[in-house]
Parts: structure tokens; C-alpha cells; sequence
């Protein structure tokens, strides 16, 4: 038997990652500085490791309910209450997952097969496209634009509408521009959808992570709020990714089906990192608004960085990433990023790996020591300075 | 104003354009605000915190427990007073409890610490007593951890 032939194509044939070859030319450059990893560079804040810690030692060892501890969903109820004015019932409406990722792959496999489409903006989380493939479903892309500071236009939306779209993904605040969404910009996006049998996933990991303006859901509007399913997690708002811990909220129906292809695909999510995410959403509110601070910080250095260096840069509100453009260097974006690695020393990601229109863009992410992010920048500006000499 | 004393507080050695950068500000309105908090003694000094153990400097720390009378009309802001003139007193707080200041004093050596309260801080007339505890050893001293620095042990890129 030859085991490659056994595999499913749709998963034989789905790339592990479009800039694979980057990859490995960022593990080889040890010493380089690093704005490309999108992960927070804080530890989980020590009373909630703390937390854990107490949980194992009572002994809380075991699978939790499938749907996660009722305590928690109590918790996250509120919680999203009291930040973004939703209302879930906990006992129905709110399902704890192994991540936004687990969230994002059982939403899909419940709502849409062979036959469906799923509407996908791009640049976005590489996550969106290959869950949908492997459902059988058909991603259709829009391809957001930098002149409308990478929103959802409702003009995209109706031109990429046909009767097979079953679901639109809406990633904001976006991984990789940094985009948001703000309130009358989601009002024109629930217009389009008021009156159509389509779900909106919206995407909303990065929820706690805005500048400025306090995040809106399109949750919020009251004709949107039934066909909404909102995915947020811990991993970056009390910066847990290793703990693989989300949640999604939404209609009691879908609910139940994701309930469903979760129990028999894992059971439960781990048992201490939820006794670790109650007492996140109990005491965690003081260190989500210090290290939104930093963040914001960090990001308007990088933003200035960048600007100096003379790449454009539209001014990212959300997320902890930064997606100039770098098509006046006259390098592509796999280019610009190897060039600047070895050149230099500073790794950031090429912006077709979200998608192709991400080409022409670089994602840096500030999820870095101040030191580190000013140190890159002064190395950026030298790198755009010897090859903009180069064009002339 | 709140959020530059929370960034000088984390790194004393910050430029004023720095801070003008990260908060969206002019350095100049960064640089009169910094002096206006310097006059009104809401900043202090730019001290420098630093792990004298790996140093060939021998520094020993006590933490004094002091019982005293204050005195009338002023309390133990006088008592305290002539406490904290002493060079070798690095800290000195009025406490609630037992006894009435903690006073932390540095010397070159645990004789010089203790000749310290023997001869200058004990004979004071307002002193009833004093209870001297040895620093045997710091982890962390304003907000900051003494052991190295962690590794960042995150993936190189994570998308």
C-alpha cells in the first residue's frame, strides 16, 4: 500500500504553508529580531497561571462537561456582557473550544459541505481557507483594499453574494492589517445581510486589542444577532495561546451542532486551562488594559518607523500588527522579507502568505520588547535607504 | 501625564522624544510636563536598580524595626526625620502595627550595619528600641526580578 495515495486529496494537495521556504530561512538566521511572530511576547499574567496551578493541586484532573465548565460559561457570558454589550445564555448559547482555531473549523463543518460557499477577505488568518476546503465547501475570496483601510466594503460583499453563499467570515480586528471594523461600516455590511440566509462568523480573537475606538460586533445589531456566531478566545486578550483555550456564542441551533462535532472530536477543551480562564475573566481586567497600553505604544513606534523608512503605512487600529506597503522598494513582499532577514537581521512576514493580494505588503507585528521594535526600525530605515539608492 | 510616569517608572533612561513617539505627542510638551512633574517632586530621581551581587562591590541590606515616641506637635515626622538623614538609611516608612518605622539600611559589611544602630540609630532619645533583620538574600527589588532574563522561546514565525 502506498500511503500517499491513501491520503484524501483536498488534505494531500493543501500546501502546509504558502512560504514554506521563508520558514526555513527564519529558523537558520538564529539571532535576528523577530516581528514575525504573532503570538504575545507577555507571559499568562501570574495569578492565572496561579490559578492553574491551585486547580491541579486540588486535584481538578478530569474531563470537564463537553460544553466546558458551567462556571466558565457563566463567566464568559458576563464577561462579553459587560465589555461588548452582548447577551448569551450560558447553559445554551456558548460553547468553550481548544482555541478560536477549534471554534473556527466546527462553525464550518456544521454549516456548510459540498455545494456552499463560504465568503473569505483577504488578506486574513490562514486558518479560514483550509477549513473550508476541507469541509468539501468553496471559499470565494474579496480582496480588501488598502484605500478603504482594508474594510469590508458592502459592494465586495453583494459582488461576491450568490445563491450558494451559505457563510461570510468576518475577521476583525484583522490578523494580518490590523484593520477594524467600526460601527457604521458593520451597519452597511448587516444592510446587505439583513434580509439573506447567510451566517456571519465573525472572527473577534482580537477584540481587547483596539486603539482608539472600543471594539463593535456585528453581533450587536439586533437583526444581525441570530445569525451571528461570535469566536473569541484567551489566547491573545490574556495572552494564553499555549493553553489552546476559545469560545463561540451564538444561536442556540448552532450551538448544539458544534456541540455535537466537538464532543466526538475531542471531548472537552483541557480542564486547567479552564479553571485558569475563570479567574482571567474574574481579576484579569487591570492587566488587559496595561498591556493594551504598551501595546499602543509599541504600535505608534512601529507605524513612525515604518513612515520614516518611507513605505506607506495605513494606520492600524486593532490587532497588534502593522501591514505596510513596500511596492516602492520594487521588490515583491518574498523578496523584501528574505533581503531584509539576511541583510539586515529582522524578520517580518511576507503579506501574500494571507492571501495573494497580500502581495506588495509585509506584516510586522509588535508583539516585540520596545527595544527590539526600535532597534528594527533604525535596521529597516537603513535597508530602505541602500535600496531606494539602488533604484535611482 | 499618568502614562509617562508609568513608562519612566519602567525605564528611567527614556528620551523625551521616545515617550512623544509612543504617546503621540510633541516632544517638547513631553519635555515641560517631565519638568513640571520634577518641580513639584512627583518624580524624584532616575535611580537605577542593580544587582550589587554580581558586583565586586560587598553590600550588606537591613530592615530595622524601630519603636519610638513622637514627640508633641509633630508627630513622628521629627523622630523620622533625624532617622532618614542618616546616608546610610536607603528607605524609611511610618508603619502600622507593632512598631512605628521600618528603616533599610546598606553598609559595606554586617559590623558596619550594626555599629550603625549601635552607636547612631539606637541612642537617639526618641528610639525605645530596635529589632535589625539581615537581607539574606533580594529576588526582586522594585518590580524587578533579580534572576536572568527569560528566554523568548516562542516559534520564529507564527502567522
Amino acid at each position: 500500500m502506498n500511503m500517499r495515495d491513501m491520503i484524501l486529496p483536498v488534505v494531500r494537495d493543501m500546501p502546509s504553508s504558502g512560504i514554506r521556504k521563508f520558514f526555513d530561512l527564519v529558523n537558520e538566521v538564529k539571532d535576528a529580531i523577530s516581528l514575525s511572530i504573532g503570538e504575545p511576547d507577555f507571559l499568562t499574567p501570574w495569578h492565572i497561571r496561579e490559578a492553574a496551578i491551585y486547580s491541579l493541586e486540588k486535584g481538578r484532573t478530569r474531563y470537564s462537561p463537553n460544553a466546558g465548565l458551567l462556571e466558565l460559561r457563566k463567566e464568559v457570558s458576563c464577561y462579553v456582557k459587560r465589555k461588548y454589550g452582548l447577551e448569551y445564555d450560558p447553559e445554551k448559547e456558548i460553547i468553550i473550544t481548544v482555541g478560536g482555531s477549534e471554534a473556527i473549523d466546527i462553525a464550518l463543518r456544521s454549516l456548510v459541505g459540498p455545494g456552499d460557499e463560504v465568503i473569505i477577505p483577504e488578506p486574513s488568518f490562514v486558518a479560514y481557507k483550509p477549513c473550508t476546503v476541507f469541509t468539501g465547501a468553496t471559499p470565494v475570496t474579496v480582496e480588501l483594499k488598502v484605500e478603504h483601510d482594508f474594510r469590508l466594503q458592502p459592494e465586495q460583499l453583494l459582488e461576491a453574494i450568490t445563491d450558494r453563499t451559505k457563510v461570510l467570515i468576518l475577521p476583525y480586528p484583522n490578523n494580518p492589517t490590523g484593520a477594524v471594523m467600526f460601527e457604521e461600516d458593520l451597519r452597511k455590511i448587516a444592510d446587505v445581510l439583513k434580509d439573506r440566509d447567510i451566517v456571519v462568523i465573525s472572527d473577534e480573537i482580537y477584540a481587547e486589542l483596539t486603539y482608539g475606538k472600543r471594539h463593535v460586533s456585528i453581533a450587536n445589531f439586533p437583526e444581525m444577532k441570530e445569525k451571528t456566531l461570535v469566536i473569541n478566545g484567551f489566547s491573545k486578550a490574556f495572552s494564553m495561546t499555549g493553553w489552546r483555550l476559545g469560545y463561540a456564542c451564538g444561536h442556540p441551533s448552532l450551538i448544539e451542532a458544534m456541540y455535537k462535532v466537538h464532543q466526538y472530536a475531542i471531548m472537552c477543551s483541557p480542564t486547567t486551562s479552564q479553571h485558569a480562564a475563570i479567574e482571567a475573566l474574574k481579576n484579569g481586567d487591570d492587566h488587559v488594559d496595561a498591556m493594551v497600553r504598551e501595546y499602543n505604544r509599541r504600535r505608534r513606534v512601529m507605524v513612525d518607523g515604518f513612515r520614516r523608512a518611507g513605505l506607506d503605512c495605513f494606520e492600524p487600529l486593532g490587532a497588534f500588527y502593522v501591514f505596510p506597503c513596500i511596492r516602492t522598494t520594487g521588490m515583491s513582499s518574498e523578496e523584501f522579507c528574505e533581503r531584509l532577514l539576511m541583510e539586515e537581521k529582522v524578520a517580518v512576514v511576507p503579506g501574500n502568505a494571507f492571501g495573494k493580494c497580500g502581495e506588495g505588503f509585509v506584516r510586522a507585528c509588535y508583539a516585540a520588547s520596545m527595544e527590539n521594535i526600535i532597534e528594527a526600525m533604525k535596521r529597516i530605515q537603513n535597508f530602505t535607504i541602500k535600496h531606494s539608492k539602488e533604484l535611482v | 501625564m499618568e502614562e509617562i510616569l508609568e513608562i519612566l517608572e519602567k525605564n528611567s533612561r527614556i528620551s523625551d522624544e521616545e515617550i512623544a513617539l509612543m504617546l503621540n505627542m510633541d516632544a517638547d510638551e513631553v519635555r515641560s510636563i517631565r519638568e513640571k512633574l520634577e518641580k513639584e517632586n512627583i518624580i524624584l530621581a532616575y535611580n537605577t536598580i542593580i544587582n550589587w551581587e554580581k558586583t565586586k562591590k560587598e553590600t550588606v541590606t537591613a530592615l530595622i524595626e524601630v519603636k519610638v515616641t513622637p514627640q508633641r506637635g509633630q508627630g513622628f515626622d521629627k523622630v523620622a526625620e533625624r532617622i532618614y538623614k542618616f546616608p546610610e538609611v536607603k528607605s524609611c516608612y511610618l508603619m502600622s502595627g507593632d512598631f512605628d518605622l521600618t528603616v533599610i539600611v546598606e553598609g559595606k559589611s554586617m559590623k558596619e550595619v550594626a555599629l550603625f544602630v549601635a552607636q547612631k540609630l539606637a541612642p537617639l532619645e526618641s528610639v525605645l528600641s530596635t529589632s535589625t533583620h539581615f537581607v539574606l538574600k533580594k529576588y526582586k527589588a522594585e518590580g524587578t526580578i533579580f534572576e536572568e532574563k527569560e528566554q523568548d522561546d516562542r516559534e520564529a514565525v507564527i502567522l
